[in-house]
């Protein structure tokens, strides 16, 4: 059971990865934006292999289903403005790429250093099996302002947006 | 000669066709070295091969109009495969459905956000086809909320997501779930024609004949193909609608245990038997009147299938429960579901037609917050109902009445339509 | 078999490609797409440690951060096609107006 759980983790994993590595490195922005689709449903996959099933659905519903179609939305309305053979890389790449890497490994040997001593618990017995449940509860009693700021940020968010991108600002002044 | 020397050889080989050999396959001439080896499975494969080629000559020239539009979407490979991402959610959307009360591919504890989600994936499959179909893809999207809306007042009479418990909970309730908040069906069943509708979202206004726009747009295989995606979503809408609407795999009255004197089978499960029995002798008595012997047959052999059908639902009745159940249940899961499928198609093709500014004025100005306020109204009922004792039937009423007062508001209390001319002018 | 550091490593691995995605890509949809990804990385350490620590408050996290991601995500996505309306350039490299 445990050796699926490890070949799932390690297909997902690689799916994640190998996707986002594509992502960045895409000309086209349509293929990078369904390459980012990729990474973030073998998110949802990681997600629901660490026994969150709420998580995983509200993963594939805003992510997948929301954010990504906005972002496909919007390359399809600029698609026919853009030039032929835009450059990709910034003059800055190397200096980028060299940072990056000093940054992983940094993270990477504080990771190492500590590895051992959190141990994952065999079976979370108070979040596994009624997930949706639970999260609704500390959603609802702990987290209840957070969430009500969350409804007004969205709120905020869908009229700015609208604001912004509407056409002829000077005529509704 | 020639045919004179095959059509001896197959006297000794009944099973090969004399003119197809003689036509396609023996040149004419002099003797063909292979009539003497020739075995009857060459034949066989040799016939089928050249039997082929007039069928690969179809499916070329299907192609032959195809139209990629790729300077519109700049990747002819998402292009191709956009049926597919549709076709392949629908079929995924399935898996939770519980066709009888063991007959489900998966229980999800999740189950209905699992569908809403996945229909939330498949509008990939609409807007990556090109620009000129960010309008579906916007239409379907304000559908999308309003059936998501929709079922969530069903999701708050039965208090788990699981697609097996909400059947549950009908059993348990005693009730469908369509006569607790019908409201709330109504938005469901109207957002959900018009989300599947892809004539109504993407023709350019122009009625009923624009069932063949997909095929003039794209070329006629390709316009086949995408209508797949269409069809699909519409079977799963219905199933969803049957499963939290209408009682899923249920009998009519599934609560109502009244059994035959001296036996083990209920007096309603008969139903099915019954049923099953008519349509046969209703297609019996249509087809001897049928013009041609096609028909006949036709007709014939679906009585016959609705005798077997009808034979083994009622030979169910005294075996195992679990088998009982689980053809009763598919039977009736299945007459919902066509029934739901067909007054989908009749109220689509009679009545909606491409109205698109319309569809969404009702969608985002009466639809959704009738959602809103029938969610609102159906939570009071269920509290009420369990703090005071009043039946839920009663509480459920009232609050429908309310939720269709303000409905009615909304929808006569409109604001006029600002003008092109007048947004310009200012 | 699988422990906390395989998630933690996952992780790190995609922040590290989002943050190379923001610095390297001129287009600025990539730019916003890398962003996306960074916080789908965040979320995964978070969600990790929810189920180490057997407790839930890590999954509300994540939600709150999906929620903010989604509100940026279209207020971003709303200033790029303002500009690109202007200026008809998703180039991050042209968008110099405020350059001195």
């Amino acid at each position: 059971m445990t050796v699926l759980n490890s070949i799932l983790f390690y297909f997902l994993a690689a799916l994640a990865i190998g996707s986002a590595l594509l992502m960045v490195t895409r000309r086209n922005i349509v293929h990078a934006a369904i390459f980012l689709l990729a990474a973030l449903l073998a998110t949802a996959g990681i997600f629901l292999q660490l026994q969150a099933d709420f998580l995983f659905i509200v993963q594939i519903f805003l992510f997948a289903g929301g954010i990504m179609a906005l972002f496909v939305f919007a390359i399809m309305l600029v698609r026919p403005g853009i030039p032929s053979q835009p450059p990709r890389f910034t003059r800055q790449r190397f200096v980028a790429t060299i940072l990056t890497l000093i940054l992983a490994a940094q993270v990477f040997f504080a990771v190492v250093l500590g590895s051992g001593s959190l141990r994952l618990a065999a079976r979370s017995v108070d979040i596994a099996p009624k997930n949706t449940e639970a999260v609704g509860d500390a959603l609802f009693r702990q987290f209840i302002v957070p969430f009500e700021i969350a409804s007004i940020l969205l709120l905020l968010a869908m009229i700015g947006a609208v604001v912004i991108s509407r056409r002829n600002r000077d005529a509704f002044d | 000669m020639a045919e004179n020397s095959s059509t001896t050889d197959k006297a000794t080989e009944p099973d090969s066709t004399p003119e197809l050999e003689s036509t396609i396959l023996e040149p004419p001439g002099p003797e063909n070295p292979h009539t003497a080896t020739r075995s009857e499975l060459s034949e066989f494969f040799r016939v089928l091969l050249h039997a082929g080629r007039p069928s690969f000559d179809v499916v070329r020239h299907l192609f032959n109009d195809d139209v990629t539009n790729d300077h519109v979407t700049a990747s002819p490979v998402i292009f191709h495969l956009t049926w597919l991402m549709g076709f392949v959610m629908a079929l995924v959307a399935f898996s939770v459905l519980p066709v009888g009360p063991a007959f489900q591919i998966t229980d999800l504890n999740i189950g209905l956000l699992f569908v809403l989600g996945i229909s939330s994936l498949g509008i990939y499959g609409i807007f990556l086809r090109g620009a000129g179909s960010l309008r579906e893809a916007a239409g379907f999207i304000s559908c999308a909320t309003a059936i998501a809306l929709a079922l969530l007042g069903a999701l708050l009479l039965s208090g788990s997501l699981s697609m097996k418990e909400i059947v549950q909970a009908q059993l348990d309730q005693g009730q469908w779930f369509i006569f607790y908040v019908p409201v709330s069906f109504v938005i469901y069943f109207f957002s959900s024609m018009v989300a599947a509708d892809r004539a109504a979202l993407d023709g350019p206004d122009a009625g009923s004949e624009s069932v063949g726009a997909q095929m003039a747009k794209y070329g006629i295989l390709r316009g086949a193909i995408q209508a797949l995606p269409e069809y699909a979503n519409v079977a799963v809408l219905a199933g969803i609608g049957t499963t939290v609407f209408l009682g899923g795999w249920l009998r009519p009255l599934a609560s109502y245990h009244d059994r035959f004197p001296d036996t083990s089978v209920e007096l309603l499960d008969v139903l099915p038997a019954i049923a099953a029995g008519a349509l046969a002798l209703y297609c019996f008595r249509l087809a001897p009147k049928q013009d041609t012997r096609k028909n006949r047959i036709a007709l014939f052999s679906s009585a016959g299938s609705c005798v077997i059908a009808a034979l083994l639902l009622a030979a169910s009745l005294f075996w195992r429960d679990s088998v009982m159940q689980g053809l009763h249940g598919a039977f009736w899961f299945v007459a919902k579901v066509g029934a739901n499928i067909y007054c989908f198609h009749w109220i689509r093709f009679r009545f909606l037609h491409s109205e698109f500014d319309r569809f969404m004025r009702l969608q985002w100005r009466i639809l959704i917050p009738t959602a809103c306020i029938n969610l609102l109204m159906a939570a009071v009922a269920i509290v009420t109902s369990q703090n005071t004792g009043l039946p839920m039937r009663f509480t459920t009423i009232v609050s429908t009445a309310a939720t269709l007062g303000v409905a009615f508001w909304l929808a006569l209390h409109r604001t006029p339509k600002p003008s092109m001319q007048a947004a310009d002018a200012e | 078999m699988l422990s906390i550091e395989h998630y933690l490593i996952l992780s790190l691995a995609l922040f590290m490609i989002g943050i190379a995605g923001v610095l390297m890509r001129r287009n600025v949809i990539v730019m916003l797409m890398s962003i996306e990804l960074m916080l789908n990385a965040v979320n995964i350490n978070l969600i990790a440690f929810s189920r180490l620590h057997g407790s839930v408050h890590g999954q509300v996290f994540a939600i709150f951060v999906m929620v903010a991601a989604a509100a940026e995500a279209v207020v971003g996505l709303a200033i790029i096609l303002a500009f690109f309306r202007n200026g008809k350039t998703l180039d991050a490299d042209e968008m110099d107006i405020l350059k001195w």
